[in-house]
């Protein structure tokens, strides 16, 4: 079983490089925000998956719980420090 | 029981993947955050009550609290997921991002 949650932990790590494609060369500083927000989702099951693992599950839950409320956080600010902010698309789709 | 586990598990995969491939594919930002929102919530819904099964496996007072935490996990992304999307497109719309219409291409 500690076989299994190590592939599925490898394939989390695969999608999340789509989602740091995403997060890089995203046209719009909102499109790295869904980045980095996908990647932030994906990290709380990988760490419960590290739990697992090492078993240590009681250890890491209390992780997992603290990155999910730090990925709420840190979207939430971002996106109300660029409200009605220029700059924040590219010319290009505003036509 | 390792059976429902670790169908409850690829299930969830299956969704992860779905999300990430609609978020790299769908051509501007409005629709990338229906799979980004959607799909990712689901998917920790799925993967996290598998693992919460598989902790139950040897049965006691330490690992029921343990599976208790990992629900309010769930319950906390449940509430916090679509605020974080809600407050995305606020965003979006009051510094007046366009919308992708059908002659803009791909």
């Amino acid at each position: 079983m500690t076989f299994f949650f190590l592939f599925i932990s490898l394939f989390l790590c695969f999608l999340m490089l789509f989602s740091l494609y995403r997060a890089i060369f995203g046209p719009t500083v909102l499109d790295r925000f869904i980045g980095v927000n996908a990647i932030g989702s994906k990290t709380v099951i990988l760490l419960l998956l590290i739990g697992f693992i090492y078993q240590r599950v009681d250890m890491f839950v209390d992780i997992a719980l603290a990155y999910a409320f730090l990925n709420f956080i840190a979207v939430l600010a971002a996106s109300r420090y660029f409200n009605k902010r220029k700059g924040l698309y590219e010319e290009s789709t505003l036509e | 029981m390792n059976l429902i586990v670790v169908l409850f598990l690829i299930f969830g995969l299956l969704l992860f993947t779905g999300g990430a491939v609609g978020i790299i594919r769908m051509p501007d930002f409005y629709s990338r955050l229906h799979p980004a929102g959607k799909l990712d919530t689901i998917g920790i819904l799925a993967m996290v009550i598998g693992l919460a099964l598989f902790n139950l496996k040897h049965f006691g007072l330490a690992e029921v609290l343990l599976s208790c935490k990992m629900l309010l996990i769930v319950f906390f992304v449940f509430l916090a997921s679509p605020t974080a999307t809600h407050s995305i497109v606020d965003a979006g719309l009051r510094a007046g991002l366009r919308h992708w219409t059908k002659k803009d291409g791909r």
